[in-house]
């Protein structure tokens, strides 16, 4: 049985992504900080869908841990899909340090360290895949959530020098943009109801372009669109714009 | 958020939140001095409307299956289409389905819900071993036959006034194949049609159609469809009979005019009744038997952009011949939609507050327009009088003297129940404070 690893499993489209690989009889693995919730879900998949399904305590800031972690997963998995992150409070990282660099070890960071542990094994197995869930808000940075925005845009970064050292091992490397999700980090927060996705929507999205070997996508796809827009507009105006 | 259940009567503003974990749901419940779990939303009326909602449709996972002797364990958001989806290929089935799939297992523990072989099996509550149930003081409990045996009572059937539900064990039933093999025959008039349920005792499922239309002698004309789980040697050409071929689902994507769906529905009833070939014993899938109308997302749409009402009605044994046929008058004497009614013969009762009692029980729909509303009372009039009782599940309007004269015999142990374990009457819907319960 080939296993997907899910880096931050706690999130709200891991459920939905990893039952369309549990469905392809995929094994999963899914490691994020809240163990007991993950006890649940690993316990609802290997039900539903009969396949083996584990449940790992991790951190994806103690990068320190992510090693040993890794060595301890009985089969290697043949792909990883990173759905860790945090929006964090802009308006505390400005003044307190500490939020900044907790915002940025998780979304970047500690990414960086899981996915190049994964990436030297697929590289010396000459197989596997690397699924990285970014953000559009790396794209171009606003006042609102420059911080959180940053380390997104250095994950994308970093999964595209990724993708290019990998090329020749033929491992993909699949960065996703979402643009506003139905999920927890944005709960009580007011989206546009039109341009807001379901977690199921993005987790089909993501799962068609990791089979046809896709290297970047937008969910829903018109992000694209907006994204390209939005680039567009010059410095020297969106500086005074008051974006939220 | 405007919110309204299947009838889409009533609508109301209400806050709905979604809860993903028991920690979650703890902490608003604590914090809310008034609120209603909610599942999918399929009562029609305002049994899981409140001014706060606390959805459980993110609570839907499967916790444990017993897969030698079928005992699933699931949370409360998990839904009857998600439970046949998984288990019906490894050749279990719900011992106790409604009309459509879309419902929560939260949803139906707390309607009680029934299906077409209620007269054999009972109620779905009859099959539940245990619920955990969180109290308003946030405490979670387990409770079952054995074990709180008094709340686990109020509880099924209870709509939701007793807590929230969080997990159900439940029995599953062994089948073969995902298929039934029906049969249809025709009935001239009421007389002919009590005789063939009377008659049917032998059969899983059974209810009938009424064409309501009809008057004099042909008055309760109807057709009665019964079922069994197809055997897999009956389907020998099928090769894996437990799995059935994807379909295709239709949404309807706005409301209707309001004359489409009577105009739809006699149109079936005829092609129903004029059918030669149809009286032999034919071979269909589980969802066209217990489910037709679930191919057609939100057929509710039909009835119009007022909504629709369901009157479901139920009487006694004796008393169902005479008060049906008064049902029935009326109804065809007003004119009013309803051109097809549900009749179903009940088995015996379960939970405290559940429905369905041994007798008859009548299910018609109407689009919603005040004159409508006059037709119910009319009809109330005639429940009254033969001592009948209306579901909850399907009610929006009834009176608290209806109600209170329907459940006479229940609504004193369940309000002791209650009482005690919610004091402050923390779990209250519009229905309930409608009807005082």
């Amino acid at each position: 049985m080939k296993y997907i690893l899910f880096i931050g499993a706690g999130s709200d489209i891991t459920r939905p992504l990893a039952s369309l690989y549990a469905k392809k009889g995929y094994g999963i693995y899914l490691a994020s900080r809240n163990y007991e919730k993950l006890v649940r879900d690993a316990n609802d998949l290997a039900i539903r869908f009969s396949v083996d399904v584990r449940a790992y305590k991790f951190d994806v800031t103690d990068v320190l841990s992510h090693q040993k972690f890794y060595d301890q997963l009985p089969v290697k998995p043949y792909g990883i899909i990173t759905l860790a992150g945090i929006l964090g409070d802009q308006k505390k990282a400005e003044i307190d340090f500490a939020e900044a660099s907790a915002i940025i070890n998780a979304n970047y960071v500690g990414l960086t360290s899981v996915i190049h542990i994964a990436a030297n094994d697929f590289e010396k197995r000459k197989e596997g895949f690397i699924v990285g869930i970014s953000s559009v808000a790396g794209e171009r940075g606003r006042k609102s959530n420059y911080v959180y925005a940053s380390a997104k845009a250095g994950f994308t970064t970093f999964l595209s020098g990724l993708r290019n050292r990998l090329y020749s091992s033929r491992i993909q490397v699949l960065t996703v943009h979402p643009g506003f999700i139905r999920t927890k980090m944005i709960e009580g927060k007011k989206t546009a109801e039109i341009i807001t996705a379901v977690p199921e929507r993005v987790a089909r999205d993501i799962f068609i372009a990791q089979q046809k070997g896709k290297d970047f996508i937008y969910s829903k796809w018109f992000w694209r669109y907006i994204m390209l827009a939005f680039t567009l507009i010059p410095e020297s105006l969106v500086k005074k714009l008051d974006l939220q | 958020m405007k919110i309204s259940n299947w009838g889409n009567y009533p609508v109301i503003d209400a806050e709905m939140v979604t809860p993903s974990s028991y920690d979650q749901v703890k902490q608003i419940a604590l914090r809310s001095p008034s609120l209603i779990a909610r599942g999918l939303g399929r009562c029609y009326g305002d049994s899981s409307l409140n001014e706060k909602i606390i959805s459980t449709t993110r609570l839907n996972h499967i916790v444990s299956f017993d897969e030698k002797n079928g005992i699933l364990c699931c949370e409360a958001g998990v839904s009857l289409e998600e439970i046949l989806d998984v288990f019906v290929p490894r050749g279990w089935f719900l011992p106790v389905t409604p009309g459509t799939k879309f419902v929560t297992i939260g949803g139906a523990v707390a309607s009680d819900v029934h299906g077409k072989n209620h007269h054999q099996a009972g109620s779905f509550c009859n099959y539940v071993h245990s619920l955990r149930l969180m109290l308003s003081d946030g405490k979670i409990i387990f409770c079952s036959k054995e074990e709180n045996r008094d709340i686990f009572e109020a509880t099924c059937g209870g709509m939701g006034l007793t807590g929230i539900i969080l997990e159900a064990t439940f029995q599953l039933i062994k089948i073969e194949t995902a298929y039934i093999r029906q049969k249809i025959e025709k009935a001239k008039n009421l007389e002919q049609i009590f005789q063939l349920f009377e008659a049917s005792n032998n059969s899983t499922y059974t209810v009938a159609w009424i064409d309501c239309l009809q008057k004099g002698n042909h008055l309760g004309r109807s057709v009665m469809i019964r079922g069994e789980h197809a055997l897999a040697k009956e389907i020998p050409a099928v090769k894996n009979p437990l799995i059935l071929p994807e379909k295709m689902k239709f949404n309807i994507p706005f409301n209707f005019p309001n004359i489409s769906l009577s105009a739809f529905s006699v149109k079936i009833f005829n092609e129903i009744w004029n059918l030669k070939y149809g009286f032999v014993p034919s071979i269909i899938d589980y969802n066209t038997f217990f489910y037709p109308l679930d191919s057609i997302l939100h057929w509710n749409r039909l009835y119009g952009k007022n909504g629709l009402a369901q009157y479901q009605c139920l009487f006694s044994k004796e008393s169902s011949y005479e008060a049906i046929k008064e049902l029935l008058e009326i109804i065809s004497k007003s004119g009013e939609g309803s051109p097809l009614g549900v009749l179903k013969l009940f088995g015996k009762q379960n939970g405290i507050l559940s429905f369905p009692q041994e007798g008859y029980t009548l299910a018609l729909d109407f689009p919603v327009r005040n004159s409508v509303f006059q037709l119910f009372q009319k009809l109330d009039e005639v429940v009254m009088k033969y001592n009948g009782r209306i579901y909850l599940t399907k009610d929006s309007r009834m009176s608290t003297e209806v109600f209170k004269h329907g459940y006479r015999n229940d609504l004193p142990s369940f309000q002791i129940v209650k009482r005690r374990i919610d004091k402050e009457n923390k779990f209250q819907s519009l229905q309930s404070r409608r009807l005082e319960i």
